[in-house]
């Protein structure tokens, strides 16, 4: 663990984000966000600092507004038209709702990873070079391929798929599925990945692969994700975020929120009392 | 039921019995009513196939005709325009007269010309034009016969019935005996009905005018209706934000598919005709008017297309950084086309039934030539059938028939070809 300092937890028990957390600086700061769908408010004056190259999971019971907050971060709230999101939001010190801010830039930089594996109904390989043909990262067709196999690579896919790159990305199993989105993620080179709950469907061991995947990926992104399974966020996680009612209830070191938690309603939830 | 429990029985109780019987007898319902429907379908099908078949094949008559150059053309000069004009009537008759040497009368003569329909004079005179080396030789010809000598061999016309009450006198049937025996008189296949326009005569009446006419009235509809349809769905399903005004269009396209289209003639004939001037009796109008009518139908099928595409598509390519317009074109288009071309496809298939508007827009004219384009005056396939169904000669009972056939054909290819396009371009879903 290359985190030292701990949370003064003690010492203020009604914290949201502790400022003394400085593992890495933060790549992704939210300063008093409120998210409305229409008149219900999901998400009520949360502050959050992703640290780079590192797992922040964001655990809460159903409903608490964890992805919705996740969905703020690259503005995939946009597509929702009752959404209103206020605050602020801020990527490598940018505000990412301010109005010259062009979202399929914002997206080219922070990727996000859904629930349900969503492959294209196209090849695995068309499946990976979608991105880098839209954003035109690749100079010449070699280079693309160099771009999918890499990043199939990253994914540790390339070695189940590398014979049938032509195959239907839906014909593969769901953990090659999921696996393959996070490729797809990849090959648009973002600094940040989004996942949410991005193994909530898949058996013990394609769980086990995607979460060996993003330990070997922490080093190259940063890794936002939102989970149902504490011991997930136990298990990958550098920070956890305890969200309850669309609150930061706690956040800081995951040792420290599943050792020692300072909020009663935390200590409940990661016990299994609520949730 | 406690004891029931206890019992741990397996066999069927009193109260699962009913539930069996209930599932049987809804099973039977379906069945019965599946039953019927088939059988309703059967019989209308086969109803309108025996009726019509009969029209495909034309009774033809042989004659030698001997093209003798002192009837055609006494000067020698073989001047086309003089060609064209000639009549063709004394040379029926003279290789009639040979056949029937006894018949000599005026007016047993006429009679005898009679079993020829006039269709046998221009075929006549389209040989001559052809070809007027022709003229000085004899030639075996079979020649088109008179509607009623084709209903009577086809068994349609009742011979027991007075002589006065039937278009047949008894000296025709003797008459066509003869040709019988001597091995005159064939059924063909009844080239006419599909390569000619209507006509007064059923024998000389084909079908080709009025298929042309749809034809060309569809291919303006798909033009007008599937850019417009399409794009219009496009936007509404993936663009347009939903707010009161985009609710009011839904209600009006809902609204627009359940107009009868009668009215949509109306407005064809009050609009396109009296404001714009554009021309009567035109597939070029009727193909507006029916583009107007399948405009809902298309807009409401690829609508829900668009809206089968699951979501998560759209996500995983905005996620990916894609715009909206690229996510639109790339991913959701493509996943829906299978669903927005079935839908136009039966749009159309509606349109090439439809009637009523283009009555209001003239296309219900007796137009005898061909069109060759979309603004020639035609009829359509479903206002021949009217036309004909409304003909008083007897012979045009089985060319409405076979109209039919053809319409129907049509319709079936059409549901096809719609059913082959959602095969062949679904993708696998997710």
């Amino acid at each position: 663990m290359d985190i030292t300092d701990s949370v003064s937890a003690k010492a203020s028990p009604e914290i949201k984000a502790s400022p003394a957390i400085k593992a890495s600086p933060p790549i992704m700061t939210a300063k008093n966000v409120d998210v409305f769908y229409g008149k219900k408010q999901a998400i009520k004056n949360v502050s959050l600092e992703i640290p780079e190259n590192q797992i922040t999971a964001l655990i809460g019971p159903s409903g608490c507004g964890k992805s919705t907050l996740l969905r703020c971060f690259n503005r995939m709230n946009d597509t929702i038209e009752s959404c209103k999101v206020t605050g602020d939001i801020r990527f490598a010190g940018q505000d990412i709702y301010a109005k010259k801010v062009d979202v399929v830039a914002l997206r080219a930089r922070i990727g996000i990873v859904f629930q349900k594996a969503n492959p294209f109904p196209k090849s695995i390989f068309e499946n990976v070079a979608y991105g880098p043909r839209i954003h035109g990262l690749a100079e010449s067709k070699s280079h693309l391929e160099e771009i999918v196999i890499t990043s199939l690579k990253r994914a540790g896919l390339y070695n189940e798929v590398s014979d049938r790159l032509t195959d239907a990305g839906t014909s593969l199993s769901g953990g090659q599925q999921q696996r393959l989105c996070i490729a797809r993620a990849i090959a648009v080179q973002p600094q940040v990945i989004l996942m949410d709950e991005p193994c909530s469907a898949l058996d013990p061991i394609a769980t086990a692969i995607v979460e060996e995947l993003m330990e070997s990926m922490k080093e190259n992104y940063t890794i936002v994700i939102v989970t149902h399974s504490m011991q997930q966020a136990a298990r990958i996680s550098q920070k956890t975020a305890f969200f309850h009612l669309g609150e930061v209830v706690e956040f800081g070191d995951t040792d420290t929120i599943f050792t020692n938690p300072n909020d009663e309603r935390t200590q409940n939830y990661i016990s299994g009392r609520i949730g | 039921m406690p004891d029931l429990i206890q019992s741990h029985t397996l066999t069927t109780t009193p109260t699962q019995q009913k539930r069996h019987a209930k599932e049987a007898r809804f099973k039977w319902y379906g069945r019965i009513a599946i039953g019927l429907s088939l059988g309703f379908l059967v019989f209308m099908f086969s109803a309108i196939f025996f009726r019509g078949v009969g029209a495909f094949t034309q009774t033809r008559i042989q004659l030698d005709i001997n093209f003798a150059e002192s009837l055609i053309d006494p000067t020698g000069e073989r001047n086309p325009d003089m060609l064209a004009r000639v009549n063709t009537k004394p040379l029926l008759k003279s290789s009639l007269s040979v056949i029937f040497p006894d018949v000599t009368s005026r007016r047993d003569t006429h009679n005898l010309l009679k079993l020829l329909s006039i269709s046998a004079e221009y075929e006549i005179e389209d040989k001559i034009k052809a070809n007027p080396e022709i003229i000085g030789t004899q030639q075996t010809l079979w020649l088109t016969s008179a509607s009623q000598i084709d209903l009577y061999l086809k068994g349609k016309i009742n011979t027991d019935v007075d002589e006065s009450l039937r278009k047949l006198s008894d000296q025709d049937i003797v008459w066509i005996k003869t040709l019988i025996d001597q091995g005159r008189i064939k059924q063909k296949f009844n080239t006419t009905f599909f390569t000619k326009g209507d006509s007064r005569e059923p024998e000389m009446a084909g079908i080709l005018g009025a298929a042309l006419g749809s034809f060309f009235s569809l291919v303006v509809c798909f033009a007008i209706a599937f850019p417009l349809g399409i794009l219009t769905a496009v936007y509404l399903e993936e663009y347009a934000k939903k707010n009161w005004i985009t609710d009011i269009i839904e209600i009006n396209i809902n609204n627009l598919a359940a107009v009868p289209s009668i009215v949509f003639g109306l407005l064809g004939l009050s609009i396109f005709l009296n404001v714009f001037n554009l021309p009567r009796s035109t597939p070029l109008v009727g193909g507006m008017v029916l583009a107007l009518m399948t405009l809902p139908t298309i807009i409401i099928a690829a609508r829900a297309s668009l809206r089968s595409v699951p979501n998560s598509i759209r996500d995983a390519a905005l996620g990916m950084g894609a715009s909206k317009t690229q996510t639109t074109f790339h991913h959701v288009v493509p996943l829906a086309t299978p669903g927005m071309l079935t839908g136009t496809i039966l749009g159309m298939a509606q349109a090439l039934g439809e009637t009523a508007p283009l009555l209001m827009i003239g296309m219900v004219a007796f137009i005898v030539d061909v069109p060759s384009s979309v603004t020639d005056m035609a009829t359509s396939l479903p206002v021949q059938i009217f036309l004909w169904a409304d003909s008083p000669e007897k012979g045009f009972v089985e060319r409405t028939s076979a109209a039919i056939i053809v319409l129907l054909v049509f319709l079936v290819l059409m549901n096809l070809l719609a059913v082959y396009l959602r095969k062949k371009l679904e993708r696998p879903k997710l």
